[in-house]
């Protein structure tokens, strides 16, 4: 009769690499709902394709790897990346601009750097921004969102858009963020009155949608993905810079700090991409650093820099920082300090 | 109310506890052979004092006293006294007494301690080292050696654990519910040993009999403290437990009595009544057999050395297939590759899960840095980063980051999405780390060795070079004090140079000189003659040198005399010259 030796723990939890994915992308529900419902099923398309090339770039990149290609995949990690991409992108993008996109942030910035958990960088932030900078048009072609043109693109629509631009008669509007950081001179209530973009309340369909992430979010906290340190020392530290520059909303306002929580893709940022554990600090003081310093650099880029939402530029910044972020915020390990003194111990 | 405080992390596994909590202790029986290892607990071992073929009783001594001392569970003889598998990790052999038993019991004679308050604290603690008691906890710490002596006070908390933090095993539990009485009497003589300012004891809130059972024994007594807290894995810990009941924490590296602590388990308590008040050494421990693959489950109170498989089969074991034997719980238990490994002081479970109960580890993929291991770690460190420096080999990183304060309690690989086996990267790091610093220290100590040989060989050279340069100086300075005081040859020079000089001042100097010359060759030719006269010419060779010598001596003093003719006609002549010289006209 033999015995199987194997080392302690012999039990394990219910938590899998997959899983934890998996429930990432059903948070991601909720705010693809939303989007969806304000922008049409341009959305949809994005993610489905994405989603496509995402696994094949996977497949791909792991069989030039020479590694095993299914357990792999079913971590799920690919989607996620490729996901959380074609949500920040705007609806009804050419698949070229998807296929690029998306290749280079599995390819590039997760795979060249050693695969899952290896890459210092946010891959689809990484994808992101290579597109911003490259395609700077593509990259700000929004649709007025459901309200503001009374009508959103159906999946037709949306097919023809992605694989047949061209023929695809595109309107498009600046976002508030974008009306914000170009306001030259109106009174921020000037400002809102005169563009319909803001609708009643900090943007039509932004504050649904941010909403909606916010809620997807608040699952996943839930769920125990992730801690709340980033988030909330994130949204935090935007809010105090919003505040702190907000002077009741003159010409010069950088805009309420209500309407920088609910625009733009500041809920999304805040749950769904500055929480990724690969690239952000691994330690709870760490991590409420990391998310200060990423609400510090949205704000700012925002207000003042050349792009209308910040939040990919800052959480790469971030993740430069992170390593260092590391070496100073190690958390106080048992028996190192506390724990000298201990009267209260003592009272019965 | 108490204050509770918090642990950083932990867990909550399933308990499972119910698979083996109902029923009573049963008492296994005794089997037809027992293996004692000597080595059932932390430090030296004692060497066996009893022969191959020996008859023993139940209770006498088998080893001496050189290190925590084994004693007969019951009576029999001496079977063999040789190298048996033991339950350790590393499924090693270690040197075991084996008594086959007679199963007739026969005891020796216990001598009870009768009224252990008469005893001081040394002697009470050498009572118990007799008795082989060890901490039946888990790590198998000498009970007496964690106890203050005579001399010392410093003891301010006597925590007596009660918690029994890992899922399956109810060994402590259910001794609490049975032993409460027990267990108090041995705490009493602990607190007799230690003079605590205040006893806890500290139970996890999933064991309400065992609670209740207490609440009832110490209805009355207002020196110790029943203290229950939410149930999480590890507050069983020695350090954990430490912070739950008191919010201290035990200084890295340093011992719970450094800050006033004693920490005992409940069961170690029971095993110190019975040394104490019945004399009897720690010969039987309650162990808990569960897990599926055992159907009648439970707690048995077990003799020491008993074969794990007798064990098991009073529990009605059924293996299957890729079957797993865990000494200890789930978390942090140890397979064995062997059945026949005895029962140990520290054998608190033997888990036999069956098939799917406790899945095979899954194949590990990318850490992908989700931090839950951190959020669960109870020592509140950075697992992942530990992983990380462990698979680079970064010591120095490892260390910095504090793998020695790991507990390997199994937390943070009990939580890992990736199924990567954290606590098995540790355990091998914490060796490579060990063995690197054994190798530091033994290339340190060759340098420095070789240093003080260099040293020593430089050192020596100096001290050479310093006597001879103090002989030089010495002789120096004798040849200075010699010339003032006129040294002989120095003299002598003087002497012929004054002399020569003398002489050169003198007119007629140079025939005067020429004189001595001429007298010197005379006296040379007249011996060279002599030589030759003296020669039977038995030699050709040694004749005609003899006759060369005397005609070149001839020849010369021939010119010699040329010399002095032809520089002749001075008339001042000393009175020895005039003699000299008229030798040699007459010559
Ligand atoms: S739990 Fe596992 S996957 Fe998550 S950070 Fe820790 S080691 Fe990495
Ligand atoms: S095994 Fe070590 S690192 Fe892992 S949770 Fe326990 S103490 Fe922390």
């Amino acid at each position: 009769m033999s015995l199987l030796v194997v080392t302690s723990p012999h039990a394990h939890g219910p938590m899998s690499t997959s899983r934890v994915m998996g429930t990432v992308l059903m948070a991601t529900l909720p705010g693809v709902v939303a989007l969806t419902y304000y922008f049409g099923a341009g959305v949809i398309v994005n993610i489905v394709f994405g989603g496509l090339v995402a696994l094949l770039c996977e497949s791909l990149a792991l069989l030039l790897r020479k590694q095993a290609v299914k357990p792999f995949l079913k971590d799920y990690s690919a989607l996620v990346t490729s996901t959380l991409l074609c949500i920040a992108l705007p609806p009804y993008a050419p698949w070229w601009l998807l296929l690029v996109g998306v290749s280079f942030s599995i390819l590039i910035a997760k795979h060249l750097y050693g695969g899952l958990g290896y890459n210092p960088f946010n891959p689809a932030m990484v994808g992101y921004v290579v597109l911003l900078i490259s395609f700077p048009l593509q990259m700000s072609t929004w649709m007025p969102p459901l309200g503001v043109g009374e009508s959103v693109p159906g999946l037709l629509a949306a097919l023809q858009a992605c694989f047949n631009p061209e023929s695809f008669d595109a309107q498009t509007m600046a976002t508030p963020l974008d009306l914000m950081r170009q306001n030259k001179g109106l009174l921020l209530s000037d400002l809102y009155a005169a563009n319909p973009q803001f609708g009643a309340f900090q943007g039509v369909g932004w504050f649904a949608v941010n909403a909606a992430f916010l809620l997807g979010g608040l699952y996943l906290l839930y769920k125990g993905i992730f801690t709340w340190h980033a988030p909330v020392s994130m949204l935090l530290a935007l809010s105090l810079c919003a505040l702190i520059f907000y002077d009741e909303g003159s010409s010069a306002s950088g805009g309420s700090p209500l309407f920088h929580l609910f625009s733009g893709a500041t809920m999304f940022g805040a749950f769904f991409i500055i929480t990724d554990p690969v690239s952000s600090a691994v330690s709870n003081r760490g991590r409420l650093v990391f998310g200060a310093m990423i609400g510090l650099l949205v704000y700012t880029i925002r207000v003042r820099g050349n792009y209308p939402d910040a939040v990919a530029f800052a959480v790469l910044i971030a993740n430069f920082a992170a390593p260092f972020i590391d070496n100073y915020t190690q958390p106080k390990v048992y028996g190192h300090g506390k724990g000298k003194g201990g009267s209260k111990g003592s009272e019965a | 109310m108490r204050r509770i405080y918090d642990f950083h992390g932990g867990i909550y596994p399933a308990e499972r506890k119910t698979l083996s909590n109902e029923g009573s202790i049963r008492k296994a029986a005794i089997p037809s052979q027992l293996v004692l290892p000597l080595a059932q607990h932390i430090g030296p071992t004692a060497a066996p004092a009893v022969a191959v073929g020996q008859e023993v009783r139940g209770g006498e001594r088998l080893t001496d006293l050189s290190g925590l001392p084994l004693h007969a569970p019951t009576s029999g003889v001496i079977g063999a006294i040789e190298e048996r598998p033991i339950p350790h990790a590393s499924g090693m052999m270690a040197p075991c007494i084996v008594i086959n038993c007679d199963k007739e019991d026969r005891w020796i004679e216990l001598t009870p301690v009768e009224d252990f308050r008469r005893l001081s604290p040394d002697q009470l603690g050498r009572q118990l080292f007799e008795a082989g008691i060890a901490g039946l906890g888990g790590a198998g710490f000498p009970t007496a050696r964690k106890l203050p002596g005579d001399s010392n006070d410093a003891i301010k908390t006597l925590i007596i654990n009660g918690t029994e933090c890992e899922p399956y095993i109810t060994s402590d539990d259910a001794l609490m519910r049975e032993r409460a009485d027990r267990i108090i009497a041995g705490v009493e003589i602990l607190a007799h040993i230690a003079r605590p300012k205040e006893i806890l004891i500290g139970i996890e809130d999933n064991k309400p009999e065992a609670i209740a059972a207490f609440e009832t024994a110490l209805a009355r007594r207002e020196d110790m403290e029943l203290v229950t807290f939410p149930t999480k894995y590890p507050s069983g810990g020695e350090k954990q437990l430490i912070e739950i009941l008191t919010g201290k924490e035990v200084p890295s590296g340093g011992l719970p009595a450094s800050i006033g602590i004693l920490c005992q388990n409940v069961g170690t308590a029971a095993a110190v009544h019975d040394a104490i008040v019945l004399g009897r050494p720690l010969v039987s421990r309650v162990t808990t057999v569960t897990g599926e693959s055992a159907r009648n489950r439970g707690n048995f109170d077990v003799l020491l050395g008993t074969p794990m498989e007798d064990l098991l089969a009073q529990a009605d074991y059924q293996p299957t297939v890729r079957q797993r034997l865990i000494m200890g719980g789930p978390m942090m238990g140890v397979t064995l590759a062997d059945h026949r490994c005895p029962v140990i002081k520290t054998t608190n479970c033997l888990l036999v899960p069956g098939p799917g109960e406790l899945p095979e580890p899954e194949p590990a993929q990318a850490c992908i840095r989700c931090g839950l291991c951190a959020e669960a770690c109870p020592a509140r460190l950075l697992p992942q980063q530990l992983y990380w420096f462990a698979r680079a080999q970064n010591h120095e990183q490892l260390e910095e980051h504090h793998l020695f304060d790991c507990i390997e309690c199994g937390a943070c690989s009990y939580v890992c999405p990736s199924h990567i086996p954290l606590v098995q990267y540790y355990r091998a790091s914490k060796a490579a780390v060990r063995e690197q610093k054994a190798d530091n220290a033994r290339a340190d100590h060759a340098r420095e060795r070789f240093e003080a040989r260099q040293e020593r060989m430089a050192r020596e050279a100096a001290e050479k070079e310093a006597k001879r340069a103090a002989r030089k100086r010495a002789a120096l300075a004798k040849a200075a004090d010699q010339a003032a005081d006129g040294d002989p040859i120095q003299a002598a020079i003087e002497r012929a140079q004054a002399r020569k000089a003398a002489l050169a001042k003198t007119p007629g100097d140079e025939q005067a000189i020429q004189r001595e010359k001429l007298a010197r060759i005379e006296t040379r030719l007249a011996k060279a003659r002599e030589k030759l006269a003296a020669d039977d010419g038995s030699d050709p060779a040694i004749t005609s040198a003899l006759e060369k010598a005397v005609a070149t001596t001839e020849s010369k003093l021939a010119d010699l005399q040329t010399t002095i003719a032809g520089a002749g006609g001075t008339p001042a002549r000393t009175d020895s010259d005039s003699e000299t010289t008229s030798e040699t006209e007459n010559a």
